[in-house]
């Protein structure tokens, strides 16, 4: 016990400790390159410690990932394009595929325009903190839990039986017949009910980082277009919204890899079943069921391919950031 | 709905009373609304999780709210008694801590050079870094753990610390460079004429005016450390159980009873409380005025 506290205190005083002492570190090594070089040295130094960790942890395990999916199930041979062969060739891939693309339209689309919502109209109430902790609460469940919480919203029984499920309770009140609402596979209804629930648990994430955004605004700008006679809707659309697009592009990028990376709920939830399978449950079925590392690592490749497009889309962002500043 | 809504925070004399209090009402009407439908299913757990477990798989949580009343604080303490659970939890706070100081602050290194550092493949680089975000954990676990065994670390903190770092960098350094970034030039420029050196100004100016962004980041990291179960399962599980979180007792109340769920509630709740308690603390710091007139619109 006394060795664990020991540790609590190095953790809480000397890790921080040590993270400023070498930043300010980097400067007094710094003296000894000729003064031409310093601008060129410098960042790198700055970003080593973020540079090494994210190759060991991420780059490293992802090029082995790269490798294998061009090698067999044991990793023993070369087979060339198979692995990506089969993936395109299978109706379970392609449909976690179209699967995958709900997910990511809807999810960022509720996510972001909810987190939008709520963090533009708490700010204008007393009780902000109130809601916005209530937000926010969800996120703070462990997925365990948050599943376990809407198997009871979603709980079907048969017409007659007494319903425990909320939802059908609650639609039994108007005398609707109760819905399995996670059996249901036309529209994709039980993957859109799948939706709701990360909807549910990742709109706190959306609200809260719009909202550190949205308390950066200088306030006199507002009260001078407010002074000018501008009503809030004007507010809104010509100084808030534009003001937040940088952040709303945060969000949205973050909750797109959310989304592509799906997992937790649809595993606890119907395991991929009746049509609501995802990439990335495809991939722990590949991985950890059949064994096969070969077409689990070429489901992870195209994950990473996926996501091409919206990283060329932050990089002209963030050009655009640069021009302006 | 924004239309009408004027603010109601601080008082404003030039605007009637009348336009206030209508743009009042549906403003409130949305907000609780928004509130009520967020908090159902919580509430309905939080209810279920004071009641005998009979009970909750036969009626549903509501009436529960009706007499005749059972609520009991049995599947509490059950979940309290269980063996361990102290410690657990002091490992949960030991490695929570710094899994949510070293990102921020090696993130924050990396964002500040990323956003006023010039340097040839920047652009290319932060591109890369915030790419890997995609990257699936399950992936990454086997190499890791046979990395960590060969040093000799599996099981340790530290192990845990770097690897939560590791696994949070990606977005930290996307949200703080998207924070710093947008921060004016002209800050950095004049402390740069003045003699300021990166470090003081990265300490002086760039971090107190990225509070609101490394207030929300440490929430977030906080919270998926402390919720976290598969990265404690592989990196610290076998090699030393008496290191395991908080978050392996739950998960072994579940299972271990077979069934079980009854509990779930119950710890769900206690394992809540803390990352609320950091949501709290750090609310405070998502304050109009901390960045002040200093961010040119």
């Amino acid at each position: 016990m006394d060795e664990r506290v020991i540790t609590a205190i190095f953790a809480v005083v000397g890790v921080p400790a040590v993270l400023v002492a070498y930043i300010w570190g980097t400067e007094q090594v710094l003296r000894v390159v000729p003064e031409a070089m310093k601008p060129r040295v410098r960042p790198w130094l700055w970003m080593l410690p973020a540079l090494a960790l994210l190759g060991l942890f991420l780059v490293y395990p992802m090029v082995g990932t790269i490798i294998a999916s061009f090698q067999n199930t044991a990793g023993t041979a070369w087979v060339g394009l198979e692995n990506y062969q089969w993936f395109v060739g299978n109706n379970d891939a392609l449909s976690a595929l179209k699967n995958n693309l709900l997910w990511l339209v809807f999810l960022t689309l509720f996510t972001v325009g909810f987190g939008l919502l709520v963090a533009v109209l708490v700010d204008r109430v007393r009780y902000e903190t109130v809601a916005k902790s209530l937000i926010f609460l969800p996120l703070a469940i462990s997925m365990v839990a948050a599943s376990v919480i809407w198997l009871y919203m979603y709980l079907y029984k048969p017409p007659g039986a007494v319903q425990i499920g909320t939802l059908n309770a609650a639609i039994g009140v108007f005398g609707l017949d109760p819905i399995a609402w996670l059996q249901v596979e036309d529209f994709s209804l039980n993957t859109f009910m799948l939706i709701i629930v990360m909807t549910w648990m990742w709109t706190g994430f959306g609200m809260v980082i719009i909202s550190a955004a949205l308390k950066g605004i200088n306030p006199e700008l507002l009260e001078a277009a407010r002074v000018d006679g501008a009503n809030e809707w004007q507010v809104f659309k010509g100084i808030i919204f534009p003001l937040l697009v940088p952040t709303l592009v945060v969000v949205s990028t973050t909750m797109i890899i959310t989304a592509l990376k799906a997992f937790d709920i649809v595993f606890t939830m119907t395991s991929g079943n009746l049509n609501t399978d995802v990439i990335a449950n495809l991939m722990y079925k590949e991985m950890f069921r059949a064994n096969d590392f070969g077409r689990a690592s070429a489901i992870a490749v195209v994950l990473l391919l996926a996501i091409v497009p919206i990283m060329f889309f932050n990089i002209g962002r963030f050009r655009a950031q640069e021009a302006v500043r | 709905m924004t239309a009408a809504a004027t603010p109601i925070e601080e008082p404003r004399p030039k605007v009637s009373r009348f336009r206030r209090w209508r743009g009042g009402i549906g403003l409130h009407t949305v907000v609780l609304a928004l509130i009520i439908i967020w908090a159902i299913p919580t509430f309905g757990l939080l209810v279920n999780s004071f009641r005998p477990a009979a009970d909750a798989n036969s009626t549903g949580w509501w009436t529960g709210l009706f007499p005749p009343y059972h609520f009991t604080l049995e599947n509490y303490a059950h979940v309290v008694g269980q063996s361990n659970i102290g410690t657990n939890f002091l490992n949960s706070l030991i490695i929570s801590i710094p899994a949510t100081v070293i990102p921020i602050f090696v993130a924050a290194f990396a964002a500040y050079a990323f956003s006023w550092m010039e340097f040839p493949g920047r652009n290319i680089l932060f591109v890369v870094v915030v790419g890997l975000l995609v990257v699936p954990l399950q992936a990454t676990l086997i190499p890791i753990l046979k990395l960590f065994a060969t040093w000799g670390i599996a099981g340790s903190f530290l192990a845990v610390w770097l690897a939560h770092t590791g696994y949070g960098l990606p977005f930290a350094i996307y949200l703080l460079r998207n924070f710093m970034g947008s921060l004016p030039k002209e800050v950095f420029e004049s402390a740069a004429i003045d003699g300021a050196s990166p470090v003081t100004s990265f300490f002086r100016l760039a971090i107190p005016m990225s509070v609101p962004a490394i207030a929300a980041l440490a929430i977030f990291q906080f919270l998926f450390v402390w919720n976290d179960l598969l990265v404690a399962l592989i990196y610290i599980g076998i090699a030393s159980p008496d290191n395991l979180p908080l978050t392996v007792s739950i998960a072994n109340l579940v299972t271990s009873t077979g069934g079980g769920s009854e509990f779930l509630g119950a710890a769900a709740f206690l394992s809540m409380l803390l990352p609320l308690v950091v949501f709290f603390a750090l609310q405070r710091y998502f304050v109009r005025g901390i960045v002040g007139g200093s961010v040119k619109g």
